[in-house]
């Protein structure tokens, strides 16, 4: 029987000429990711069963992003526990502050994802690195345990759903705006339990930072894993950032879906996800006076070069609103100061925005922008789950770079081509 | 065999709702569990007795990937969550850490709050007490009952280690 792409990758890690949907395996693993909120549990179960060193040093990342620079005393504990435990066991990409980034925008810009790994990491966005043709999925710190003394997990294998793209995305449209469509089409389990497999002529056109983007959402449709297949712009990006060789893996004609969606990509609109579920969306058009009191751009979504790019292009023709907090956080130092070098973070500040250090923050209501009772954000990031980013009562809009920076403008949900004549 | 009263809820129950990350910088286990459902159900802890079940509709545990929430779920004394489907990441992770889960569409649909519950993991039968109905749960598979019976991924891992 023909297999998908992420059969194929599973299938090679699990040493087996052939895997089919539902069937359990132990796969070895190229990498094992955590950050300083999964990694303190994951610390305290590997001790727990007693091996006295990780698998391989050099195949652990541990990125300290969430509650960092510590935002209180609790979060410096975790911190220095995490920081103890990586100079013990000698982890060699332990990120610290200053060096660091959101970690699902850190991992593929340092060069530690590439084409054909299995990558699993304690955080659910770990399924970023799919856009890279990688297997990548999220997973407790029980299992991040597990995957550093022993090398590998378990995992069911997932059915499939393929996703045909064509075309070229219109103006002001992004990868952001792919995703927060289809989990308007699909719904937030539509896609639970199985890998979103991208392919066609219209994947050719999208950037690495769309597919990120793109990829990163997979949990939110409920599935395993998002995955693309390789192309030229893929090689070029990975060769540019690793020195490792990718493995291609191409789903084989025969392969069985459980599902098929063609996309059209000139007939997305910028798409706005209305609390508290990323699938209630809404095309901008639709969209009608909600007046905002903050807007974060950010976040392992839509924290990186081009989605700064795409708010500094709207936010020179104006400043933020009175009414508005606007809150900027480039995803890695290096985008930080590429962002800088660009004149992006002088843009910013000069139309009355805040640019903080990498950092999660807001996106999970950690602190830089914590939400108050009733209050209203357009927020990059990917998730609108009541109380996500502070109080319960507060609401979260989730949109693309463009459409967050013309709302800050506007101090109301608006599209970018209200505010760029 | 587990017997207790059901908690019921509806569909979507996320991660942030069962332990808002505003507390994940917790670790006092006792404390963290003290804020189980809290943005969802304020009464959940005071109510919550060891042996109780949760029932749900569909994707519970959706969201992030803490641990953190089927651990506070398993630390505020429920001892098996019923639901019509669950997020993959919890479904996971509540085997990783020894807390029973089951999947089934008719349990979940027709249980009501306050139900008495009795529920067999080995076998996936599940009875209502209080309604005098029976409902059919899939059972585990082998691999998964093992991890269960080890009462978590980590004994499981850690016999294989000494084994070696
Ligand atoms: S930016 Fe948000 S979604 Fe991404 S890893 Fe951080 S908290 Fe999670």
């Amino acid at each position: 029987m023909g297999m998908t792409m992420t059969q194929k990758i599973l299938a090679v890690h699990a040493g087996m000429k052939e895997v089919h949907p539902g069937q359990m395996i132990k796969a070895r693993l190229d990498l094992v990711l955590g950050n300083d909120i999964t990694t303190p549990v994951a610390i305290e179960e590997f001790n727990r069963i007693g091996v006295k060193k990780v698998f391989d040093k050099g195949k652990i990342a541990i990125v300290p992003d969430h509650f960092t620079p510590n935002k209180d005393i609790k979060s410096a504990e975790n911190c220095r526990l995490v920081r103890e435990f990586s100079r013990e066991m000698e982890i060699e990409h332990y990120f610290e502050i200053g060096r660091m980034g959101i970690e699902h925008a850190l991992i593929p810009e340092q060069g530690l994802a590439v084409p054909g790994d299995v990558i699993i990491g304690a955080d659910s966005h770990t399924c970023t690195y799919g856009a890279l043709g990688a297997f990548s999925t999220g997973m407790g710190s029980t299992d991040m345990a597990v995957g550093m003394a022993t090398g590998e997990a378990w995992f069911k294998v997932p059915e499939a759903i393929r996703i045909k793209l064509k075309g070229r995305l219109g103006e002001w449209v992004c990868g952001k705006d792919v995703i927060l469509h289809i989990i308007g089409m699909i719904g937030v389990d539509g896609a639970r339990y199985q890998s979103m497999e991208y392919c066609g002529e219209g994947v050719g056109s999208l950037s690495m930072d769309d597919r990120f983007t793109i990829a990163n959402m997979a949990i939110e449709a409920g599935a395993k894993n998002g995955i693309f297949e390789v192309d030229g712009r893929t090689l070029e990006y990975v060769s540019e950032h690793s020195d490792r060789l990718p493995v291609i893996f191409q789903a084989d004609s025969d392969a069985k879906y459980s599902r098929v969606i063609e996309l059209n990509l000139p007939e997305i609109k910028p798409t706005v996800a209305f609390p508290h579920l990323p699938e209630n969306t809404r095309a901008i058009d639709d969209v009608r006076d909600i007046n905002i009191d903050q807007v974060v751009i950010g976040s392992c979504t839509n924290g990186r070069l081009e989605d700064l790019r795409m708010a500094a292009k709207v936010l020179k023709c104006g400043k933020v609103n009175p009414r508005v907090r606007a809150i900027i956080i480039p995803a890695t130092q290096k985008i930080y100061l590429q962002a800088m070098k660009e004149g992006l973070l002088e843009i910013f500040i000069e139309a009355g925005a805040v640019v903080s250090t990498p950092t999660c923050g807001p996106c999970l209501g950690g602190h830089m922008g914590v939400l108050a009772k009733g209050e209203r954000a357009v927020a990059t990031t990917n998730r609108n789950f009541v109380g996500r980013m502070g109080h319960p009562e507060s609401e979260i809009y989730l949109a693309s770079p463009a459409v967050a920076a013309a709302s800050a403008i506007k101090g109301k949900i608006s599209s970018p081509e209200e505010v760029v004549g | 065999m587990i017997k207790g009263k059901v908690f019921k809820y509806g569909d979507n129950v996320d991660t942030d709702v069962i332990i808002p990350a505003r507390y994940l910088n917790i670790s006092d286990r006792a404390e963290l569990a003290s804020h189980c459902m809290e943005d969802i159900d304020a009464e959940f802890v005071k109510n919550v007795k060891p042996g109780d079940i949760i029932a749900a509709g569909k994707n519970f545990g959706c969201g992030s990937s803490r641990e953190h929430a089927p651990l506070v779920i398993k630390l505020s004394g429920i001892k098996c969550i019923i639901a019509e489907t669950f997020a993959r990441i919890f479904y996971r992770n509540a085997i990783n850490i020894g807390l029973p889960i089951l999947e089934c569409a008719a349990a979940a649909k027709d249980i009501e709050n306050g139900d008495l519950v009795e529920v067999d993991i080995k076998t996936g039968r599940i009875t209502n007490i209080t309604k005098c109905r029976f409902y059919q749960a899939e059972s585990f598979p082998e691999f998964m009952q093992g991890i269960m019976e080890a009462e978590g991924l980590i004994n499981y891992v850690r016999k294989r280690v000494k084994d070696l």
